[in-house]
């Protein structure tokens, strides 16, 4: 059986800056993997990569066996792919509402549709509440929690999100990891990029440790989180 | 009275051109960010075309059919929105990740590219000519004694609905949600799965459709049309631009507010204060709107990221 998303060797270079230097990593159906890292790390760089926001310089990626170099961003979406921006990747100028419905742009099943918005907000019931309200009125978890359930709109085989943590307070990360713990249930393969490994760790099957654009770690996620050296540098613990 | 009402008039009309190019220039910014300098030069080859149109078309004489004026007007929007289409594809999408200031450049440089090839012998020539008469010269009614003519009424009207049209596009349809999307973010609407060069390359078609209209519209209304690079067409885009910045760049409903006020600055400026400096008034107002309220009237003010 070969992997949902393979990552191979892939580099990539803002400018004259190596951001990647050559990482590769796959993702199995079903799984959740994360990859932590420190700011700057290429945690970002790489999902960027992934969903075709910026050219590698070199490797490649296969999503379903089929490479993604060189693919449009609109065309890997309907690949099956959905990518959560970081933080505040909403559309701050649509409402909740128009913002979900954006999520699932490429989809013609209708039905389908109504029935994972209804689903979404089951799971985010504090959009339900706002549905109307403009997008950039909400507070930043809420923003954080309309990425997520806008990003599964597009119904995708794999789902990209990127540090659904930040700048949250901590009771609304560990209400968001709770929910990415319920999709990944579902049957949603997870591909997430954290700062907050400890969280990270914890709903991950599989984890990889990215410094300075290269992979220096990899393994079942509980052991890394038991892992000495890793628990000194990115658990807090000493 | 009867002054008053004429005055209303001539800014009705006169606002209702503004509204039609403001449109284009507020698209473009909402979508990309961006002055399409060359907007008014797609304003003066949709009333050329019509003209050249309307000439192959036989109607170039007295007496045209009652058709004849939807015909002009739908094939000049058309070759517009083609005009359009092509300089976005050829010019700015190219530097679609470059810095603005280059496209701004670029811009500039399709503008004098238009005006000039215009002026070939092919295309439009040097001499200035007289748009034929689609509409009828009877005045469609008289209010308060003035006589409103069959133009003035076309042109409001089909403003008017020209402009809750593209309201109805923006705000009710998936294509404008997507045009907001990409307006607020082209990357994010791209991982939304919303083809960004498609929406920007349709954006740019409804805004040249809509300066043709204006440009027609303008035709029929005044009857000489200047030579491409005449300063009048850029002056005429260049008011229609301060309406778009007064109303609100990127705002839709914004730039029909600022297209109607500029108009009633300038047609009651002139007609009550002093006829000889209308463009003055036009322009201070531009002033006094950067120093006061540098958004515009219905704009939102925007913090720039660095």
């Amino acid at each position: 059986m070969t992997a949902l998303l393979e990552v191979d060797d892939l580099h990539v270079a803002y400018g004259g800056i190596q951001a990647l230097r050559g990482v590769s990593f796959a993702v199995d159906e079903g799984q959740v993997v994360t990859l932590i890292g420190a700011n700057g790390a290429g945690k970002t760089t790489t999902l960027r990569a992934i969903s075709g926001l910026v050219k590698p310089t070199r490797g490649n990626v296969r999503f379903a066996g089929k490479s993604l170099l060189g693919v449009a961003p609109h065309r890997i979406v309907a690949r099956g792919l959905s990518h959560a921006p970081e933080g505040r990747g909403i559309f701050a100028n649509l409402s909740v509402e128009e913002n979900l419905d954006i999520g699932a742009y490429l989809r013609t099943d209708k039905a389908g549709v109504a029935k994972d918005r209804e689903h979404a907000l089951t799971l985010f019931p504090r959009l339900r509440e706002r549905l109307q309200q403009n997008a950039g009125t909400l507070s930043g978890g809420e923003q954080q929690m309309l990425a997520i359930a806008r990003a599964l709109l597009a119904r995708p085989r794999l789902l990209l999100l990127d540090e659904p943590s930040l700048g949250l307070a901590p009771q609304i990360v560990a209400l968001i990891f709770q929910i990415v713990k319920q999709i990944a249930k579902e049957g949603t393969t997870i591909l997430l990029v954290e700062q907050n490994a400890h969280m990270a760790l914890k709903v991950a099957d599989v984890g990889h440790v990215l410094e300075v654009g290269t992979l220096v770690t990899s393994g079942p996620a509980a052991a890394l989180a038991a892992d000495d050296a890793i628990r000194k540098a990115y658990l807090g613990v000493h | 009275m009867t002054k008053f009402v004429q005055l209303l008039l001539q800014t009705l009309t006169l606002g209702s051109l503004y509204a039609l190019i403001a449109l284009g220039y507020t698209l473009v910014y909402g979508i990309l960010r961006f002055i399409n300098f060359a907007h008014s030069d797609v304003v003066t080859f949709g009333a050329w075309i019509a003209f050249a149109i309307a000439g192959a078309l036989g109607w170039a004489s007295t007496g045209s059919p009652v058709f004849a004026m939807p015909v002009v007007m739908v094939l000049a929007m058309a070759a517009s929105a083609a005009l359009g289409f092509t300089i976005e594809r050829l010019a700015y999408r190219p530097l679609r990740k470059a810095p603005r200031l280059n496209v701004l450049i670029t811009a500039i440089g399709v503008s004098l590219l238009l005006q000039n090839a215009g002026q070939l012998q092919a295309l439009f020539g040097k001499d200035p000519v007289k748009m034929p008469r689609l509409l009828s010269e009877a005045p469609l009614f008289k209010l308060a004694g003035v006589q409103v003519p069959w133009v003035d009424v076309v042109l409001v009207v089909l403003t008017i609905a020209l402009v809750i049209a593209l309201q109805w596009l923006v705000f009710r349809t998936k294509l404008g949600q997507a045009m907001r999307a990409v307006s607020w973010s082209e990357q994010t609407a791209a991982l939304m799965g919303v083809p960004v060069d498609k929406v920007v390359s349709i954006t740019f078609m409804i805004g040249s459709a809509l300066a043709a209209a204006g440009g027609v519209l303008y035709g029929l209304k005044y009857r000489q049309l200047n030579q491409t690079a005449d300063a009048l067409w850029m002056l005429l885009g260049l008011k229609a631009f301060v309406a778009a910045v007064v109303g609100g760049i990127g705002n839709v409903r914004g730039a029909v507010l600022g297209a109607v006020l500029i108009a009633f600055i300038e047609v009651f400026g002139a007609g009550y204060v002093s006829s000889k400096m209308p463009d003055l008034f036009v322009f201070g107002v531009l002033i006094v709107m950067l120093l006061f309220r540098p958004a515009g009237l219905l704009g939102t003010p925007t913090v720039e990221k660095v």
